[in-house]
């Protein structure tokens, strides 16, 4: 699947997006957070408030007990500040 | 005739223009409000130079049409007028608009400010800060969450209170 990281999130992990297969027993958007937070220093900065991350599943937002089972696109960002 | 237009561009924009063109050969609509947010010169007492707008390209737009749509099951809108700018925009410059149109204003107030509320905590727009001191992205607030959920109980209770 495709993940896209924006603002402080980005900045953290050091890319805009990627690919990556997590493995089965990754099933929701809170497993996948803490999955991520495992593969590097990087990682482990930009998810260690994991409370503070929203996420978003084919551009819908969505709630960290979300399963991703069939998700194309997954996004990571702080809590929005436009307007 | 309903008329929408959502638009997200990095260049600035005439809210004036964009108001007139909401209403230009309309007799029907008797109330147009805009709001106009505006990059300040300074947080929290220092002054700033810029603030650069990130979004999420895509769902932006899906986010902001989303939420007109809900405005127009709500309210009787004739036209509602949506823009946001993304990239880096300097104190003084506009950051975005939102207009809507209505017979009358009660309709029109209430669906702009709902759709300010609701751009605020759910478009995926982020701002970053560049200052002197370095640049530093803003942190949402309470206040801004508290604001969007009033609007989650159903239309017409709010009189109730």
């Amino acid at each position: 699947m495709k993940l896209l990281y924006f603002a402080w999130v980005r900045e953290r992990v050091g890319k805009a997006e990627e690919e990556l297969a997590p493995p089965a027993d990754v099933k929701t958007v809170a497993d996948l957070m803490r999955w991520l937070g495992g593969r590097g220093e990087e990682y482990a900065h930009a998810f260690e408030q994991a409370k503070s991350i929203r996420a978003a599943i084919d551009k819908r937002h969505v709630r960290p007990d979300t399963v991703i089972t069939g998700a194309r696109e997954i996004a990571f960002f702080p809590p929005m500040t436009g307007g | 005739m309903m008329q929408t237009t959502v638009r997200l561009q990095s260049e600035d924009f005439d809210a004036a223009a964009e108001q007139a063109a909401l209403t230009r050969g309309r007799t029907d609509i008797g109330a147009a409000v805009t709001f106009t947010g505006i990059c300040r010169g300074a947080e929290s007492g220092e002054p700033i130079a810029a603030l650069t707008l990130e979004h999420y390209p895509g769902m932006a737009e899906a986010e902001i049409e989303r939420h007109v749509e809900e405005a127009k099951s709500r309210w009787p809108l004739m036209g509602v007028t949506v823009i946001h700018r993304y990239g880096r925009i300097e104190p003084g410059q506009n950051i975005m608009m939102v207009a809507t149109a209505s017979s009358h204003r009660e309709a029109a107030f209430a669906a702009a400010e709902f759709l300010m509320d609701y751009l605020k905590t759910k478009a995926p727009f982020w701002k970053q800060v560049e200052s002197k001191s370095g640049n530093t992205w803003v942190e949402a607030k309470g206040a801004d969450d508290a604001a969007a959920a009033r609007w989650d109980k159903p239309p017409g209770s709010e009189a109730a209170e």
